[in-house]
């Protein structure tokens, strides 16, 4: 049984019916803008030397990111990876935050304790990622099982990268929410490079997606570019599962346009397939539908922009302003402490 | 008081937090209908229900890492491993995630880790190791070694309310050979204090877990031949109770550090240097350390018995110091 490929949105109305008005079409627009603008800022930043270790960002996955992450509601939760900075974004990490993370600052939400997109905020629902891919899915995983023990209705979701998805955790976590029909929704985002590894030397399968049906769940392939259409099928996945109908898998598919990391010049991906995708850029594609469909306006567009740009500015100067940890702070937190567990997500 | 099994002991704590507490919760492979391979939960299902007491499917890695997830949204998972051989298809989760969770991002993991450990009834070199000191390396991670059933049932009890994950290693060989008094009541034992086990001025053992019978059966031997031994058992290993230990040290002068895994990198090599950082100028003989040989732990009665530190070899150690 193939897996179905999902079709991209058409117009206004089809949106409409998905459950975005025009403020909302603006906010998703403006959150990739947002998204890669943190990440560019960053560039800039590691250029500078003001970041140490090394630099990821996850540009070309924007609307793969910003998609899910919309869909998403209130209580849902989950474990973004290091191309996913629209999901922080999305949910409300601020970016002032986010270049203090980059720079070790105190204020990064690890407070220098992590660095790069190794970061969360529990109190939004996300949960920093580790560097051992996919070792967040099946904690993903756990987290749709405290759900189904208190019968709740929310919903976790589960994020790895094409390249993680060959690892056994990966292959634990959904047959596991499979079996149980937990309320969980996978997303790979297949950049088609694991490294410089590429994609027919990680799978042989036509689509990751059709590994659900080996789950007992359904799977769909989503072009990751078409942020609408990434929203209607994380919704239409996130509601099913929401309502006991248990897991999907979603395989949104895009190009990672940079290197792994900031060191990788990205030599061994042909040309030809960066100016194809270049062509596909996810904003640039969102940005002509709210021209043609929305009636974006050439004054709204620099608002948003000049907004996004003053916003970044603003970030980039408190995130200076944070200070370098204290070494003598070094032993703090290996431990949690009792009182720690008296919170209202613990009771 | 009641007399219970080391097992019993650690089944009516378990019973009691999750009648007291709805957030605690068993995952594990066959822990629900067939009660776990031990019967640890045995007539748990019945009580609680398949969801608190959930049985899994083989997958050691979605048990811990689903243990975390849950952990993180506010639920006390105690996952059970089998065996404790079987930790190392979960040790991504319990080392890269679990343990460094709450350093990095300033979330609580509260998991109870649940481990049926040691060897000496022909386990073979994959359901006999005890694995303790790979973790205890690990920062983050707490490590509870009981040796007694009323040590089995408060520490348990502790492990549940701590806010950290906890491994819990219980001895398989104690499961139904050790009895003795356990209240009833709920009650709670603190990590990171040793309990003396048998008081003693000649020489210290410094143990936990199954060794610390072997080691009182020694002593016993050694209290015939003149020799007090005093017994010091750990209880728990992260954190470890080094005040008692340099206490009861720099009071007798000689101590062996004994242990039921292997030698190399062993916790005994920890407390060993510890004491002599702390106390050797309390000293009046080497420290001596018995332990397991440096390798996998063999099937066949005659090795598994050469293997596993036995109460001669203990016997002929402590004589040894006391000579000295």
């Amino acid at each position: 049984m193939a897996v179905r490929e999902a079709e991209p949105v058409g117009s206004l109305q089809e949106v409409h019916d998905a459950g975005l008005d025009r403020e909302d079409l603006l906010g998703i627009y403006r959150n990739l803008l947002l998204t890669r603008g943190v990440e560019e800022r960053g560039h800039i930043l590691y250029k500078q030397g003001k970041i140490p270790g090394s630099f990821y960002t996850g540009r070309g996955n924007e609307a793969s990111a910003v998609g899910v992450a919309t869909a998403m509601g209130a209580g849902d939760v989950g474990c973004p990876l290091q191309r996913d900075m629209g999901v922080h974004i999305t949910h409300g990490v601020e970016p002032w935050r986010i270049f203090a993370q980059y720079m070790g600052r105190v204020d990064g939400p690890t407070h220098g304790r992590d660095g790069n997109v190794h970061i969360g905020d529990a109190n939004l629902g996300l949960h920093a990622m580790v560097s051992h891919l996919p070792a967040m899915l099946p904690v993903a995983v756990g987290m749709g099982l405290a759900f189904r023990i208190r019968e709740e209705k929310r919903v976790a979701i589960a994020w790895c990268g094409e390249g993680a998805a060959n690892r056994g955790d990966a292959h634990e976590g959904m047959n596991f929410a499979g079996v149980r029909r937990l309320p969980v929704v996978f997303v790979i985002d297949n950049n088609q490079w694991a490294y410089s590894t590429p994609h027919h030397l990680e799978y042989a399968v036509e689509h990751l997606a059709d590994r659900a049906h080996g789950y007992g769940f359904d799977g769909v392939v989503v072009d990751g570019t078409d942020v609408l259409a990434v929203y209607r099928e994380a919704k239409r996945a996130i509601e099913k599962a929401r309502e006991g109908g248990g897991p999907t898998l979603i395989e949104s598919l895009t190009l990672r346009m940079e290197g792994h990391a900031v060191h990788d010049d990205a030599f061994y991906v042909p040309r030809e397939m960066f100016e194809e995708w270049e062509r596909r850029d996810p904003i640039e594609r969102f940005r002509a539908w709210l021209r043609d469909n929305a009636s974006l306006t050439d004054e709204e567009e620099a608002d948003l922009s000049a907004g996004v740009k003053r916003h970044l500015n603003e970030a980039l100067e408190r995130a200076e302003a944070s200070p370098l940890p204290d070494p003598s702070s070094l032993l703090t937190g290996v431990f949690a402490e009792p009182e720690e567990l008296e919170t209202p997500h613990h009771k | 008081m009641p007399e219970k099994t080391y097992l019993q002991a650690i089944s009516d704590g378990l019973r009691q937090e999750m009648r007291q507490d709805q957030r605690v919760f068993v995952m594990g492979e066959d822990v629900g209908v067939y009660g776990g391979a031990f019967k640890v939960t045995q007539g748990f299902q019945e009580e609680f229900g398949p969801w608190r007491v959930l049985d899994m499917p083989l997958s050691e890695t979605a048990i811990v890492a689903g243990a975390t997830g849950a952990a993180l949204m506010g639920l006390r998972p105690v996952a059970e491993m089998q065996f404790a051989d079987f930790v190392s298809c979960a040790w991504d989760h319990l080392v890269t995630v679990a343990a460094k969770q709450h350093y990095r991002a300033g979330t609580p993991i509260p998991i109870v880790l649940r481990l049926p450990s040691g060897g000496g009834f022909s386990g073979g070199p994959f359901h006999s190791q005890n694995p303790e000191s790979s973790f205890a390396h690990i920062p983050g991670l707490k490590i509870v070694c009981p040796s007694t059933p009323e040590d089995a049932k408060g520490l348990l009890v502790s492990a549940i309310a701590d806010p950290n994950p906890v491994l819990f290693f219980e001895h398989k060989h104690l499961y139904r050979r050790i009895k003795s008094e356990v209240p009833d009541e709920r009650y709670t034992i603190p990590f990171g204090e040793a309990r003396t086990h048998r008081p003693g001025e000649d020489v210290t053992v410094v143990t936990w877990g199954a060794m610390v019978h072997t080691a009182a059966e020694a002593a016993g031997q050694l209290e015939q031949e003149g020799v007090s031994v005093e017994v010091l058992d750990l209880r728990t290993l992260i954190p470890w109770d080094r005040t008692a230990v340099l206490e009861s040290v720099r009071r007798t002068s000689k101590v062996l550090v004994l242990h039921e895994d292997t030698r190399t990198g062993g916790f005994g090599a920890e407390i060993a240097a510890t004491i002599a950082e702390e106390a050797f100028e309390h000293l009046d003989a080497p420290l001596k350390r018995i332990a397991a040989p440096d390798s996998p732990v063999p099937f066949s009665p005659p090795l598994e018995k050469a293997f596993i530190p036995q109460v001669d070899d203990v016997v002929a150690g402590l004589r040894e110091l006391a000579a000295y």
